[in-house]
C-alpha cells in the first residue's frame, strides 16, 4: 500500500500544474512513498459552499472511494482538506475508511510538521515574504493561532519558511485577514470580495513584500488576479513552490 | 428582491467612505484584542459563557418561569409577549392606562425588532432614543446600522449638519465634543419632562428575579431614576440561571464588544422605585422556534456585544444597512433568515466563511459553519435561485465523471487563451470585472505527472 495519496485539487491541476509539481517533489524528496490516484477530481467544495448538499454528496463518496485506502491523503490546500476534515461527516459519518480518511488527511504544510517531523528546512530564499494565513488553513486546521484567539501563538508555515536562508517574512498589519475569495463568494459578492482582496495586497505592499506566499492557490489565484490586472510589483508563491528548492529533515 | 451583494454596491464602490468604516470598526477590533490579551483565563471564559448558555437554553422554559415567581416576589410586574405586536399592544397599555405621553428609551434592540417606536408614535405618544447613536439614527429617521454602535456609518461632519437642522448647533460645526455637549443638553431636556423610561435587558438572573443593563452613557439609569414607571423588554433567551454566571458574561460583553474592561454602567434592577412600577416584558417572537431548530439553536446564545460585526471582513466594507435587518453581519445573516428565509436567503451568502466571526465570538457560536449550514437550508427549501442550483448539479456531474472534468478543463484551457479578450471578459464574466483569470496553462497536473522522474 503506497503511504500518501496526493489530492491534487481540480483547480490546481488545470491551471497551476507547478504547484502539484511541487508538492510531489517535496514529498517524495522526504523519501515518502507518493502516489496520485488519476480518477480523483474535486472534493465537492463548490457545490457545498453553494449549499447544493445532495450534489456533494456523490463527489464526497467518490472522495471516499479513491482515497479511504491510503494511509495518508496530502493536499497541497487548507480549504479542501477542511472540507474533508470538517464537513464530509454529514455525508459520510458511519462509512467504511471514514473516520480513517478524516483524521489521516493533511494539508502540506501540516503533513510536514506534524507527521513528518519535519525540523530543519535548508536553503536559500533570499527574498521578502508576506505570509498570507488563508482563513480555512488558519482558523479550520488550526495551521497557526488565529489572531483572535487567546493562545500560545505557533504558526506551522511559519515554522518550515522562517528558516530559509535569507528570507524576511514581512510584518502585516492584518496578519489574518481574509483576502476575500471565499469561493463562490468572489463572484456572489465580486465587489466586496474584490475590495478585500485590493485591502490585502495594500497591506503586503505596504510592509514591502516581494511574494505572498500562501497554502492555499484558491486564495491566490484570486489575489494573482488582481495583482496582474493593477500590475502590481508582487507575485504569489505556494509554500510548496517555495520548499521544493530546499533541502528538508 | 434585492440581495445583500447589491445593497452593499453603492457603500463598497464609495471606496474612501468604506475604507474609514473598516478602519473604525477594525479600531475597536484590536481594542476588544488588548482588552482580551489581558485576561489569561479569556478562552476558559468563553468556554464557560458557552456551555452556561446551551444549559440555559435547554430548559429555558424553567429558568423563565423562575425568573417570573423571582421576579414577581421583587414587585416586578411581568407580562409575556408572543410576538412583536403583543409586546407593542403590552408597552402600549400600560403607557396608555396611565396617561403617559413622554417616553425615553435606552437602547434595545429588542424594541427595534418589534418596531416599537413607530407605533407608539402612531398613538401619539412621543418616543426619545436616549443612547447617543440611536439618538442621531432616530432624528434621521434612520435604523441603527450597527447594534451596538448605532451611527458607526456616519462621520462627524454628518452629525454636524444633522445637529445643525434639528438641535440649532452652529453651522458646520463637527467638533466631538461640541456635539455630545448639544446632545446631553437635548437629551437633558427630554429626561426631565419624561414620564416613563424603557430598557432593554442584557441578562435576566432567574435565582433573584432581578436584571441587568449595561450603558456606556448611564442612559439607561437617567431614564429609569427620573419617571415612576420603567418597562424593560427582553427576548426570551436573555435569562441566566445565576448571579454568579452573570460575572463570566459582564468579564467577555464589554471586552468582545468595545473593548472596555466593563461597560461604564452596569446597572442591576431588583424592583421599582418606592412609590413607582417596574414591568418586565418577556418577548418570543420567533425565538422558541429557533430553538427547536437543532442545527441553529446556538445563535440564541448571543449576547449582542456585536464582535462578529467588527471583526467581519465583509460588514466592515459592505455597512450595517446591506443586510437589511435589525441585526447584521454573521449573527444577523443566521437571525433574519430564520425568522424569513425567502426574504433574507442571500445573508447567508454574504461571508467569505473565513471563520473570524466563530474565533471573536465570546459565547463560541460556531457562526461560520451555521451559514455555511444555512445554505443547504436555502437551497432545500428551492429559495436559491433555479439556474445556481441547475449550475452546481451540472458541475457535479462533470466532476463526478472524469473523462467529461478532463475533457472540459482541457477545452477550457485550449480556448480560453485563443479567444478575443472582449469575449471573455464580457459583462458575463463577474470574476473579471477586476480580476484577471488564471494564465491557462498547456498541460494540467495529471500531464505532467506522467513526465516526472519517480
Amino acid at each position: 500500500m503506497p503511504k500518501v495519496g496526493l489530492f491534487i485539487p481540480c483547480y490546481v491541476d488545470q491551471f497551476y500544474p507547478q504547484v502539484g509539481l511541487a508538492t510531489l517533489r517535496v514529498l517524495r524528496q522526504l523519501g515518502v512513498d507518493v502516489d496520485f490516484p488519476v480518477e480523483q477530481t474535486c472534493c465537492g467544495q463548490p457545490m457545498a459552499n453553494s449549499g447544493c448538499g445532495e450534489q456533494t454528496r456523490p463527489l464526497a463518496e467518490k472522495f471516499l472511494k479513491i482515497f479511504g485506502k491510503y494511509e495518508h491523503v496530502v493536499a497541497p490546500s487548507g480549504s479542501c482538506v477542511s472540507m474533508v476534515r470538517n464537513h464530509y461527516a454529514q455525508w459520510l459519518e458511519g462509512r467504511q475508511d471514514f473516520d480513517h480518511l478524516r483524521t489521516n488527511t493533511f494539508e502540506l504544510c501540516e503533513y510536514l510538521v506534524d507527521i513528518a517531523r519535519v525540523v530543519k528546512v535548508a536553503g536559500d530564499f533570499p527574498r521578502k515574504v508576506g505570509l498570507h494565513m488563508s482563513c480555512h488553513g488558519l482558523r479550520e486546521l488550526r495551521l497557526g493561532r488565529s489572531s483572535e484567539l487567546m493562545v500560545t501563538p505557533f504558526n506551522k508555515v511559519r515554522f518550515l519558511l522562517a528558516q530559509l536562508r535569507g528570507i524576511e517574512i514581512v510584518n502585516l498589519i492584518r496578519p489574518d485577514e481574509c483576502c476575500g475569495f471565499g469561493g463562490t463568494f468572489a463572484v456572489n459578492e465580486e465587489a466586496v470580495s474584490c475590495l478585500m482582496g485590493r485591502d490585502r495586497l495594500a497591506d503586503h505592499e505596504k510592509a514591502r513584500a516581494e511574494i505572498i506566499a500562501g497554502f492555499d492557490t484558491s486564495c491566490l489565484m484570486h489575489l494573482d488576479g488582481l495583482i496582474r490586472r493593477l500590475n502590481k510589483p508582487l507575485r504569489v508563491m505556494h509554500v510548496a513552490e517555495i520548499l521544493e528548492r530546499a533541502r528538508l529533515a | 428582491m434585492m440581495g445583500h451583494a447589491a445593497k452593499a454596491l453603492p457603500f463598497v464602490s464609495d471606496e474612501e467612505r468604506a475604507h474609514w468604516h473598516d478602519q473604525a470598526l477594525w479600531f475597536v477590533r484590536l481594542k476588544r484584542d488588548r482588552q482580551a490579551e489581558s485576561i489569561p483565563e479569556w478562552e476558559a471564559l468563553r468556554e464557560s459563557a458557552s456551555a452556561i448558555k446551551a444549559h440555559t437554553l435547554s430548559r429555558l422554559a424553567d429558568y423563565l418561569e423562575e425568573f417570573e415567581r423571582n421576579a414577581r416576589a421583587n414587585g416586578i410586574q411581568v407580562h409575556w409577549a408572543r410576538d412583536g405586536t403583543e409586546h407593542n399592544t403590552i408597552v402600549h397599555r400600560i403607557l396608555a392606562g396611565r396617561g403617559i405621553t413622554r417616553l425615553v428609551k435606552s437602547k434595545s434592540m429588542l424594541t427595534e425588532e418589534c418596531h416599537l417606536n413607530p407605533y407608539l408614535e402612531a398613538q401619539g405618544i412621543e418616543v426619545t432614543d436616549t443612547d447617543l447613536g440611536e439618538r442621531i439614527v432616530q432624528l434621521r429617521r434612520e435604523p441603527p446600522s450597527h447594534i451596538v454602535l448605532p451611527a458607526i456609518h456616519l462621520k462627524k461632519q454628518d452629525i454636524g449638519e444633522l445637529f445643525h437642522k434639528e438641535l440649532g448647533t452652529a453651522q458646520g460645526a463637527s467638533d466631538p465634543s461640541y456635539l455630545t455637549e448639544a446632545a446631553r443638553g437635548h437629551l437633558r431636556q427630554k429626561f426631565m419632562a419624561a414620564q416613563a423610561g424603557l430598557t432593554g435587558v442584557n441578562f435576566a438572573i432567574a435565582e433573584t428575579g432581578g436584571f441587568v443593563v449595561c450603558t456606556n452613557e448611564g442612559n439607561a439609569d437617567m431614564g429609569t431614576s427620573l419617571p415612576p414607571l420603567h418597562i424593560a423588554s427582553m427576548g426570551v433567551e436573555k435569562v441566566i440561571p445565576r448571579t454568579k454566571d452573570l460575572a463570566i458574561f459582564l468579564r467577555l460583553l464589554a471586552r468582545s464588544a468595545t473593548g472596555q474592561p466593563v461597560t461604564t454602567y452596569t446597572t442591576h434592577f431588583h424592583g421599582p422605585l418606592r412609590g413607582g412600577e417596574l414591568h418586565v416584558v418577556i418577548v418570543d417572537n420567533g425565538r422558541s422556534a429557533i430553538l427547536h431548530n437543532e442545527t441553529f439553536r446556538r445563535s440564541l446564545a448571543c449576547i449582542r456585544c456585536g464582535a462578529c460585526m467588527n471583526t467581519c471582513p465583509v460588514f466592515r466594507r459592505s455597512g450595517g444597512y446591506s443586510y437589511g435587518y435589525t441585526v447584521p453581519g454573521p449573527i444577523g445573516s443566521l437571525l433574519a433568515p430564520l425568522r424569513n428565509p425567502s426574504h433574507f436567503g442571500s445573508l447567508p451568502f454574504a461571508s467569505s466563511l473565513c471563520g473570524s466571526c466563530s474565533d471573536v465570538c465570546p459565547v463560541k457560536i460556531d457562526l461560520h459553519h451555521e451559514l455555511y449550514a444555512f445554505r443547504q437550508e436555502l437551497v432545500r427549501q428551492k429559495i436559491v435561485p433555479l439556474y445556481k442550483r441547475l449550475a452546481m448539479a451540472g458541475l457535479s456531474w462533470v466532476l463526478m465523471t472524469t473523462w467529461a472534468y478532463c475533457l472540459a478543463s482541457r477545452l477550457m484551457r485550449w480556448f480560453v487563451p485563443r479567444l478575443p479578450r472582449a469575449l471573455v471578459y464580457g459583462p458575463w464574466n463577474p470574476w473579471g470585472r477586476q480580476r484577471e483569470l488564471p494564465q491557462m496553462p498547456r498541460e494540467s497536473f495529471r500531464d505532467l505527472i506522467k513526465k516526472e522522474p519517480t
